[in-house]
Order: C-alpha cells, then structure tokens, then sequence
C-alpha cells in the first residue's frame, strides 16, 4: 500500500449522523470496524458493507465506502451475489440475532456452507431492539419481553453451535466492550479464506440492558471469560491460575497448583483441528465463556471452486463468443 | 383449423397434425422432439406442445400418468401445434382414453395392441376393450404388437436387459411415423450415437428398433401409401428448433456479450422454469455465473447484490417464486438497480398446476409488491421470440436502470419451433450506465439523466464514488435516509415516471390483418399463435378483423387507444380471469373491452376463439 493510501479510522467515517441509543455497544463495533480497516491495508473503494434489517443493520450508512442497507434476513445473500460478482472485493455483512437467526436462517446456513469468502459479524443482543423488545432466537427461556411477558418459553439458539452444524470454518465471539480485541478479530476474521462468523456479545441498554454484564463486566471479565488463542494453553482467570482440561466427554475447569495441576496439563487451543467436536464443546461452555477465534479451518472457498472450473470449462470449450454456440449443432439452412 | 388439410387420403399435405401418447415412462416427450428436428430440418414449419403430468413416474398405466407431445408440421406458416389431430400414436389403453377425443372421426390412430391388456385396460377405467367393442370403428386405426416386435428385433443383441428392449419400443413409433410422412432416419440416427456414445449397446438397440419400426410400415399392407409433406417457404437462412427457455437462456447470453457485462443468474429449480437455470450452468466459458441458491429469496437477493457490483444480474422463476421475491424486487426497484425477472407463468394459485400453463401472473407481476413500486413489464409471446424478449428485457434495465419483470409461460417455454438464427452483430446496441471513474466531488448517487430519468451506476472498485443505498427512503439527491414527506412523494412520483417514460423507447402496438374493422383480438403473451391462426381464419372468411397483440404492457405502447378507436369492437383474450382487461378498463375509461377466459391449463384453440369471435361479429 502507497504512502497517499494509508488510512485513518477517519476515513471510514461517513458523513451520516450516528443514531444508536447512547451506550449502545454498536458504537463500540463500529469504531473497532473504522479501526480495524486500516490495519487490513484494503482500499477504501473495495470494501462493501451489506446488512439487513434491525438496529445492527444501519452500519452500513455509517461507513464510507460501498454499502447496502437491505431487507431483512437477507443480508448474506445479497453479499453472496456482490462476492461472486467481483470476487475482489472485501464483503462484509453486518447482521443481528433476529436478522440473521430467525427470518434469515436459511441464508445463514447457507453462506456457511458454501464457503464463500465474507465476514459475517453477527451482533447478538438476545432481543429484538428495533421493532421495541421482543424475544429473539437466542433469548433465554423465562426471559421477559413484550411478546412473552410471563417468560420465554422457546429454547436459544446457541449460534457457534448452528454455524458449526452448517460447517463453519471460521467462528469467533468477543464481548461487546472489549474494542481492541474486537478489532483484531475483525483483522483476523478479514484475513481468513472462507466465510468468518464473528458474534458480537452487545449489550442493549434499552431493552435488554445487562444481558452479558455477568460474564462481559470490566470485573468479572478476566474470571468469567476464556480468551482462547491458538497453540496457547487453555487458561483463565484474573491470576491465570485457571484452566480447562477434558474429562472423558466433558471439560472441566482445574486450578493450577491444585491436586497437583500444572500448565503442561491444560489443553492446548487447536483452532484448526478440523474435527469440530472440542470446538462445539467450547461454543457451548457456560463458565468460562469462550472468547476469541475458537474455529479457523481453511478450506477452498466456493469462489475459488467456481474460478478453477471456469478456467477448465473455458480451456475445453469450443465456444469463445455466442455466435459459436448459437451457430452450433443442429442446424440446417432455408433458401 | 383452416389451414389443415383433412384429408386421409394419400397426397401432398399442407400440415399435419401429430400426437405421441402413452405412459410418463414411455419416452414420448423424446420421440415428439426427434420428429420434430426430423422435420424442421427437412424444411417444414413447426410447432411444439409438450403436455406431461407433474408426477415423474405415475402409477403406470393410470389415466393420470399419460405424457403426451403434440407437434404441428407443415409447409405453410405454422403458428400454434394444431388442435385436431391427424394422428394419433396410442402406447397404452390410458393414453387412448384420454386423447380420442382430440382425433376426428376418419382420421388414424397407431395402437400397441400388446399393451391392451386386462389390467391395463382396467387401470383406464375401461369396461370393455375399444379394439374389440367396435368403439373405434370411426378411425382408421392400424393395430400394431409393437413390444413383441421390439423384442422380436432384439432378440439377437447379446446383452439387453428386458427393460432396456420395451423402453425402446418407442422409437418403433417413431420408425412407423418416419416412413408415412417420408422422413429421413438419419438425424435421429446420428442422434443415438451421440447420446449413447458410452452404451453403443443402446444406441444400436435403439437405431435397430427404429429401423425396424420403419420397414414394417413399409411393408405392411395396413398403411396404403406414404404421405409426404413438402418444405414450407420461410425466409432464408440458418435456423434451428429452439424451445422458450433455450431462447430466453440465449437472449440473455447474447445481451451479455453486447453489453460487455457479465451475467450473473440467482436462480431457486421451480417447474417450468428450471430449463432456463439448466441452460445457462453450461456457460462458464461465457463468464457466466449460474448460481443455484437455497430458496428464491436469496435467488433474487444474489442477484441484486451481484447488479450491485457490476453484473447483468438476472433472476428465474415461476408464480410461486415470484410471490416469495416480491419484497426483494421492491429492493431493487428502490435501489433503481438493474435487474430482470423473468417469470415462466404456470398454472395457479398456489402450487396450482405445475406443468400447465396459464397467463394468470400479470397482476402479481404489474403490483405484487408492498408499496408504489412499479417495474417494466414486457411478455414473449412464441418459443422463438423469447430470444428477442429477453434480449429486450435486458436493454430496458440496463438503460432506464429499473427492473423488467419478463413473463412468458409454460406453453412457449416448452414448445418449440424453428429460429432464424440471429448473429451478435445484427442485435441493437445495449449501453448501460456504469460509471468508470472522474469527477466524484459533483456527483450524487441519484443525479438523474434527464430524459430516461436513470441514475449512474457506480459500483465497488470505482474509487472516489463509495455511497451507501437501501430499502429506506432516501434523498432525491445524495441517496442518504431522508423522512421528509415531500422527499418520499417526489420520490414515488419519479420512480413511476422513469417507468412512464419507457414509453419513448418502445415500438408502437400493431394491428396485425386490418388496421380498422369489425373486430379487434387482443391478447398478450403466449396466446399469439392462437390468436393471430383464429384472426388469419377469419379474415379469409372475409370477416374485416384485426388481431393486436402486447408484448409491452407496463407502459403500454402510446399509440394503443389510437388502435383501440378503430374497432367497432374489442375482445380480450387472456388465458386467465380477465387480467389484462382489468388493466385496459382502468387505463383507457372510454373504450369498451369484451372478453374471453380459459383456466383449463390448456392454450386456446383456434377453433374455439374463431367460433366465439363470430357470435361478436355478426
């Protein structure tokens, strides 16, 4: 990258207004995404920024560079199509828990399993934020909200958990307030070939405020929370003296110093592993939380696929403009 | 109709009238088409009507498992696929059944005796068996054991599993069928060899029964004399037999190429659509990019991201899907992006009538979407001109930067006939709209040109000009969210207008035979053939009759009240509930439209429009 090219967070600012509610971790992920793109090192004119609908799916009018505001649900698909048009392109689709997990479920799936190479970042504040409080698909049974006012009574999603079982090979999660380490992600998830799914832990302050504090709060953080690395041994907690090991089908958290623990007994994270079963077992552990990137598999990304069949296909054919197909075969002459 | 020479007496033949019918197994569909290419390339005029059950494989034998190809050949112009029949090729008591009625009394029918049997007579409901009853006394039927004469022909061809030798008993048909109207075997033999290029077993199989089909009509005294029909004189040329979906699979490639876009197609399978998805997967080497989503939805929003980004972005379907696109293609008509929908109608509502067709889509087409959000509506109405459509659909969108809805149906998508083959270069220019870089400090997203009201295309990679659009109603300007009230009503207003103004770039309606007269046929779509043979009738009959028929229909061409007010009457005929009419009666109060419906799944007949245009006329 030219010395004229290199950008400032600034430059990724549009001119439009930011209207989130005041505290609302979206201003967090927005300024981690302003952040973020200028370490990637991409071209201001070669990002696009595709989103749905709810309170996430404003972002893109807060970016300056190319973006769709789309319809709801289907953000990954109109991505898909911007992708498979000009593969060079850096497409990310910004969506919610509603966007993407309910009335975009399918396309959710989808995009995961072809592999096309986007970045999702998927903002879960377990509610409905835009429409004014209602219970998503990753709201907690009891949860109380203006369509269950006596409490939930539909079972979460767990969304690493259904990205996995539609192959993703990229999941990451992070808290909501932690800017730096979101943006690394972001960095992270950009870099990686394939699909990357990055959750977002954000916190409505308006309708479901706290949600996370338990888990994401400044004082628990450390104690609450595994941010997993890869090749570095999985350990946690305030002193570090905490850490996860697997006993037979479960992990377990074991104090070091205790029973006659040490380091060299933790697990080690595996990232790429490609066999999913310890990841899911992560995605799903309540204490510690798993931060970080807990899955990057690479794989041929489905443009690619197409990229090397087109090449083939074109190598082999006979037909170089229409005219040659259309004048093809089976043909016969009137005079 | 009047342009079919009924007569069973051998002689040189104006047109014939073919049907080929027996179980959905049986290969009818295959033998209709080689008889048809037989005949286009011997010179003959054709035409197509392909009519199948939605099952796979019914229940053999059963009354709702009959498939049935119709073909019309001739040495005269060919419109429709004909109504009655000349012949009539019966594989199975079911297909006799259902398809009798369809054949004149004197006429033939070909029967496989061997099918006749108790259960399968059964099956079709028969009480007793037609061959024997004297049912049948009418026609002139020639009774043929075609299973035991397959087998009988294959009996030395080592290898042959017994269901390979009766699946071939269809082209023992087809060799009967070649030998009456003096065709030559050589294309469908070439044809073997090439389809069967791995299973020479088969392809021998299948030449040998063929042949054999042939030389027993030869040598059976049944069958007095060969019929021959001569070529018909069309304008010179090359040509080929190309179905709707081929043709509109083809206009869209060739719009590509003259574009210099890519094309990208976001496609969900849908009956009778998917032969145009099928199609264009086999073009990589065009750049094209066939991209088979996971339901219709992200069929359209695929494609509206990939016109986002710089492709000719198309989407197909039939009307269900376009009911599950229809939020989305409001999207694309905000964005006034570039996209175009085609729509292979079927029969409705609901799943309806999958392989049937009907025309009962237009109003869904014309306002199936939530808000003010018009599109350009545009039809096909034969086989071939789906080329032209579709190529024409693509000009639209790429010029006004709008969405075109196209509708064909399951009628010409199926059917085919002979195509002139158009080159590239005598195809009219296409210009779109992308930009490719300058002055980006001037210049916001909706600046309009002044005369189509488009906007500029600038799409990612283009540096400087990085905007933001969406569903949102946004400035009439700059394109950023915008709630003011007289913002979103300049908005609605010019969205209808650019539409409006299609009609500076669009041919004026015609009135085919007469420009003035008695009576005035209007139809839309794939009903021409049927229209334009019922009005060609009626006027050698001496009626003064005209036949206008709309492939523009939002906007409508500006001169058609002006063809409308030289008619003493109008009908309209639509094979739906009065759906065009309903257009025609909101836009043109001082005119009065009588009209014609049919909602069997089935085209027009001539013969029914001509006797239903008579009671109007005297």
């Amino acid at each position: 990258m030219t010395q004229e090219t290199k950008y400032t967070f600034k430059d990724f600012a549009s001119d439009q207004e930011v209207r989130w509610c005041p505290g609302c971790d979206d201003y967090v992920i927005l300024r981690s995404m302003q952040k973020a793109l200028p370490e990637i090192g991409v071209k201001k004119e070669d990002v696009v920024f595709i989103s749905g609908i709810g309170c996430s799916s404003r972002f893109p009018y807060y970016m300056d560079t190319y973006g769709m505001h789309g319809i709801h649900g289907r953000a990954a698909a109109i991505a898909s199509g911007v992708k498979l048009a000009n593969p060079k392109l850096s497409v990310w689709v910004i969506t919610g828990d509603g966007d993407s997990l309910a009335i975009g479920g399918n396309h959710f799936i989808h995009v995961l399993r072809r592999n096309i190479n986007l970045n999702m970042i998927l903002f879960n504040n377990e509610i409905y934020g835009l429409t004014k409080g209602q219970f998503s698909p990753t709201s907690l049974i009891g949860q109380k909200t203006k369509t269950s006012p006596y409490g939930n009574t539909q079972p979460p999603f767990q969304p690493g958990e259904l990205a996995i079982g539609a192959q993703a090979r990229f999941f990451a999660r992070i808290g909501g307030n932690t800017p730096k380490e979101m943006t690394q992600l972001f960095i992270d998830a950009e870099k990686f070939q394939g699909t990357s799914l990055v959750e977002v832990l954000q916190n409505c302050p308006i309708f479901n405020d706290g949600c996370f504090k338990d888990i994401t709060d400044k004082a628990v953080r450390a104690d609450k929370q595994i941010h997993l690395e890869h090749g570095k041994p999985m350990l946690f907690g305030k002193e570090r003296d905490k850490g996860l090991v697997l006993n037979g089908l479960k992990l377990e958290v074991v104090t070091i110093g205790e029973n006659g623990i040490t380091e060299s007994d933790l697990l080690v994270h595996d990232a790429k592993e490609p066999d999913p079963t310890l990841h899911s077992m992560l995605i799903r552990l309540e204490y510690p939380l798993a931060t970080g990137i807990i899955r990057a598999v690479e794989e041929l990304t489905f443009e690619a696929r197409e990229e090397a069949l087109t090449k083939e296909v074109s190598a082999n054919s006979k037909f170089k403009k229409v005219d040659d197909l259309f004048f093809s075969g089976e043909t016969y002459e009137v005079k | 109709m009047a342009t079919t020479i009924k007569n069973p007496q051998p002689g040189v033949l104006e047109a014939v009238v073919i049907r080929f019918v027996g179980d959905s197994g049986d290969g009818m569909q295959l033998t209709g088409m080689q008889f048809t290419d037989t005949s286009a390339m011997f010179g003959n005029d054709v035409a197509t009507f392909p009519n199948y059950p939605a099952e796979i494989r019914a229940p053999q034998g059963s009354l709702y498992g009959v498939s049935g190809f119709q073909v019309h050949i001739g040495s005269i112009e060919i419109s429709t696929p004909g109504e009655d029949l000349d012949l009539l090729v019966c594989m199975n008591p079911a297909a006799l059944k259902t398809n009798l009625s369809a054949l004149k009394a004197g006429h033939t029918i070909i029967i496989d005796t061997d099918s006749f049997t108790k259960k399968n007579l059964e099956k079709a409901l028969y009480a007793s068996n037609p061959l024997e009853d004297g049912s049948l006394n009418n026609y002139r039927v020639i009774e043929v054991a075609m299973t035991s004469l397959t087998k009988e022909s294959l009996k030395e061809l080592q290898g042959l599993d017994n269901k390979s030798i009766t699946r071939s008993k269809n082209m023992f048909a087809l060799g009967m069928v070649y030998w009456m109207y003096d065709r030559d075997m050589n294309h469908t033999l070439d044809f073997f060899e090439k389809k069967f290029q791995k299973k020479p077993l088969i392809a021998e199989a299948n030449s040998k029964v063929l042949k054999t089909g042939y030389f027993f009509a030869e040598t059976l005294e049944l069958i007095p004399n060969s019929f021959s029909i001569s070529p018909s004189k069309m304008p010179k040329g090359t040509y080929r037999i190309i179905n709707g979906n081929q043709a509109t699979a083809w206009g869209f490639l060739a719009a590509a190429e003259k574009s210099g876009l890519e094309l990208f197609l976001g496609s969900y399978p849908i009956t009778p659509a998917s032969d145009i998805l099928h199609e264009l997967v086999k073009h990589k080497h065009f750049g094209v990019k066939a991209f088979q989503a996971e339901d219709e939805i992200a069929g359209v929003t695929s494609a509206i991201g990939a016109s986002f980004a710089g492709d000719f972005a198309i989407t197909t379907t039939s009307g269900p899907g376009l009911a599950l696109k229809g939020e989305a293609i409001g999207l694309a008509m905000i964005l006034e992006l570039p996209l175009v929908i085609v729509n292979v109608q079927r029969g409705g509502p609901s799943t309806g009538l999958p392989t049937k067709t009907e025309q009962s889509d237009l109003l869904q087409a014309m306002y199936g979407r939530n808000g003010e959000s018009p599109l350009i509506v545009i039809a096909a109405s034969t086989p071939a001109d789906c080329f032209d459509w579709a190529y024409e659909a693509a000009r639209l969108t790429l010029e006004h930067m709008t969405p075109v809805l196209l509708l064909t149906d399951g009628y010409i998508a199926n059917g085919s006939e002979p195509w002139k083959i158009k080159s590239i270069k005598d195809m009219p220019p296409i210009t779109h709209k992308q930009i490719s870089g300058g002055d980006s400090e001037k210049w916001n997203v909706y600046d309009r040109d002044a005369v189509t009201l488009a906007r500029e295309w600038a799409i990612p990679g283009t540096k400087g000009f990085e905007h933001r659009v969406g569903g949102l109603e946004k400035d009439k300007t700059t394109g950023n969210v915008s709630y003011v009230p007289e913002n979103h009503e300049y908005m609605t207003n010019i969205r209808a207008e650019k539409v409006e103004r299609v009609q500076n770039s669009i041919p004026d309606l015609k009135s085919d035979f007469n420009e003035e007269g008695d009576l005035l046929i209007v139809g839309w779509g794939g009903t021409f053939g049927s229209l334009h043979s019922a009005a060609k009738q009626l006027n050698e009959e001496g009626y003064k009759v005209g036949h206008a028929h709309f492939h523009y229909i939002n906007p409508f061409p500006k001169n058609t009240e002006a063809i409308f007010s030289k008619f003493k009457k109008i009908i309209v005929c639509e094979l739906n509930n009065g759906q065009l009419v309903s257009l025609l009666r909101m836009n043109f109060t001082n005119i009065e439209f009588s009209q014609y419906n049919k909602m069997q799944g089935l085209p027009f007949g001539a013969s029914e429009l001509v006797q239903k245009f008579k009671t109007l006329i005297k």
